[in-house]
């Protein structure tokens, strides 16, 4: 099928305008804000940063009479380890973003919208504020938009490096300009989001499939993918394939097709080992479990893990899994905010452990202290980092057991 | 010597507090624009901050403490900041590193004596794709091997690199 949101060559407004971009702007400031919601609603467009939640749902929530000022946020802060997508995205389709923006402000009754990019995209910054200045001088965006009396704002706002601050709450603190830490929920930010106000928070890949929702209506963007798994999904391939990259395909496309057809298989002389399906916070799932899971929220649910943002790493059987997980624990300690003790101390105790692995200093009890850590961290913090390092732990050493048994034997790496 | 803001600093800084309904959003951004000007955001400037935007210091040194993009002493004019991050990991990071360590002769988070380069590993810069990945500066540099990376130091050390 033709890709919905990966398009050549509409980055820029004439070429975007001339593909039919801006129509579905028109089209829903011609309907009432309610009528948009139903209509994302329909859809079933979940959320494509890793949660899954319904989009038109969330919009939903944001109440009827709230008085003062409603914001729009989109996350831009890509940072879920192999998760590249946002990027491809903006610098491909800035447009479809902004448009998205631009209607999901309308239907929840915003003025302004903020996006939120990590700060290591200086490129893709200045190609959203170029893309966003186009938009205005063309009146798609600023006052009385195509004559309707909406009126839509939309600025970046660069991060400045912190993993923690694409949890949407953490992403707000930063946003006002204070440390990223998360925030206890309720309240939740559709009642007290963006400076205390009514606030929705999208992805990029979420607010950017909200025009041709508008366009082709919710049935049409429902009957694509598998089920309850509606739509076309970004899916960011890296690892040992022939030709690593984003690919947009229907949710519920089979692993073995993401790996066979659009990458050209792994790499020769290469065995797979093991498949991390949604990011390293996902549980690892083994090469028979991924050969034959499909690419969906529930069949990845079902397999054990999650779908989470697209970000499919694969891993080849001259990887060392105890390493591999060694390199993970050194990145959640490291970005863990400090704010909850079971993150903060457990994400240090795991790495310290880890290393104890690599180093030749573990023994097999190490193991089951690494395992129970992992499982005290499960659920008993503010925001989910500690699960995010919890459910790798965990996974690896169930499915990888005997590699960490011969690290604690053999006192050394197999593999090295 | 104490701190002073250049008219164009605030000019710009006023600019952008008008994006917020609140001053102290500009915060992270006005870091940014303290960082693109010195390279760093020195403890002096931390003050002049505060006081531009109404704040307690120790909010601007908290944030600025948070956030790893902030530097916090002046850093060479090249900065090498290599991923070492899974895929980053599997595709050959570690190489890269200590090919750059014995190459300048410094660890991380370490300056050469010439000034020119400084070195740190980072954590993942959302490019997995063109793993392995460094970002010089605020330029990414994608599916580095060590001819890549021996060409680039060539150039950079020739003033070939836009810094």
């Amino acid at each position: 099928m033709e890709n919905i949101l990966l398009k050549d060559n509409v980055a820029e407004i004439e070429a975007y305008f001339a593909a039919g971009g801006y129509k579905p702007l028109k089209k829903a400031l011609g309907l009432k804000p309610a009528e948009v919601i139903e209509e994302v609603k329909k859809s079933n467009l979940r959320g494509r940063g890793g949660a899954g939640f319904p989009c038109g749902l969330k919009w939903s929530f944001i109440p009827k009479d709230a008085e003062g000022p409603r914001y729009l946020v989109c996350n831009a802060d890509e940072g879920e380890p192999g998760t590249f997508k946002d990027r491809e995205l903006i610098l491909k389709n800035p447009h479809a973003l902004i448009e998205g923006m631009a209607i999901a402000g309308y239907a929840i009754g915003a003025g302004h919208g903020y996006i939120y990019i990590r700060g290591e995209f200086a490129e893709e910054t200045e190609l959203l504020q170029r893309s966003i200045s186009a938009a205005r001088a063309k009146g798609f965006l600023g006052k009385n938009i195509l004559g309707s009396g909406f009126n839509f704002e939309i600025f970046t706002h660069r991060g400045a490096g912190a993993y923690i601050c694409g949890e949407e709450t953490a992403l707000l603190e930063s946003l006002e300009g204070f440390k990223g830490q998360p925030r206890l929920k309720p309240p939740f930010p559709a009642i007290k989001g963006l400076f205390g106000s009514p606030t929705v928070i999208n992805n990029v890949e979420t607010l950017a499939a909200v025009p041709a929702i508008i366009a082709n209506g919710g049935d049409w963007y429902a009957a694509i993918g598998n089920g309850k798994s509606a739509g076309t999904k970004l899916f960011c391939v890296s690892g040992p394939v022939n030709k690593p990259g984003v690919f947009e395909l229907p949710l519920g496309v089979s692993f073995r097709e993401l790996l066979e057809k659009s990458c050209g298989g792994l790499k020769p002389g290469k065995i797979l080992k093991a498949v991390i399906p949604g990011g390293s916070s996902t549980p690892v799932l083994t090469a028979d479990e991924a050969m034959a899971v499909k690419l969906d929220y529930e069949s990845l649910a079902a397999a054990g893990s999650m779908l989470g943002s697209g970000a499919v790493i694969v891993i080849d059987e001259s990887q060392c899994m105890v390493k591999l997980l060694q390199v993970l624990a050194h990145f959640y300690h490291h970005e863990s905010c400090g704010q909850c003790t079971p993150c903060r101390e457990g994400c240090g105790w795991i790495e310290r452990i880890m290393n104890r692995f690599e180093e030749g200093r573990a023994d097999r009890k190490d193991i089951d202290t690494l395992y129970s850590v992992a499982d005290g961290m499960l659920g008993r913090t503010i925001c989910p980092l500690a699960d995010a390092m919890a459910m790798p732990v965990m996974s690896f050493i169930k499915k990888f057991r005997a590699e960490f048994e011969a690290h604690a034997d053999g006192k050394t790496c197999a593999k090295k | 010597m104490p701190f002073k803001f250049t008219e164009d600093f605030k000019a710009r800084a006023e600019k952008i507090c008008a994006k917020y309904p609140r001053r102290d959003a500009a915060l992270i951004p006005l870091l940014h624009e303290m960082q693109k000007e010195a390279g760093y955001v020195a403890e002096e400037g931390m003050d002049a901050l505060a006081l531009l935007l109404g704040l307690p210091y120790s909010r601007v040194k908290a944030v600025v403490t948070f956030y790893t993009m902030f530097n916090r002493e002046p850093v060479g004019k090249y900065h090498l900041q290599v991923c070492r991050n899974i895929s980053c990991h599997m595709a050959g990071a570690e190489g890269l590193l200590t090919r750059l360590r014995s190459r300048l002769g410094i660890a991380e988070g370490e300056t050469t004596k010439d000034g020119l380069f400084t070195l740190s590993a980072v954590e993942c810069l959302g490019a997995c794709g063109s793993a392995p990945v460094m970002q010089v500066n605020e330029k990414y540099f994608e599916n580095l091997n060590d001819e890549k990376l021996d060409a680039l130091l060539e150039d950079m050390k020739h003033g070939r690199v836009q810094r």
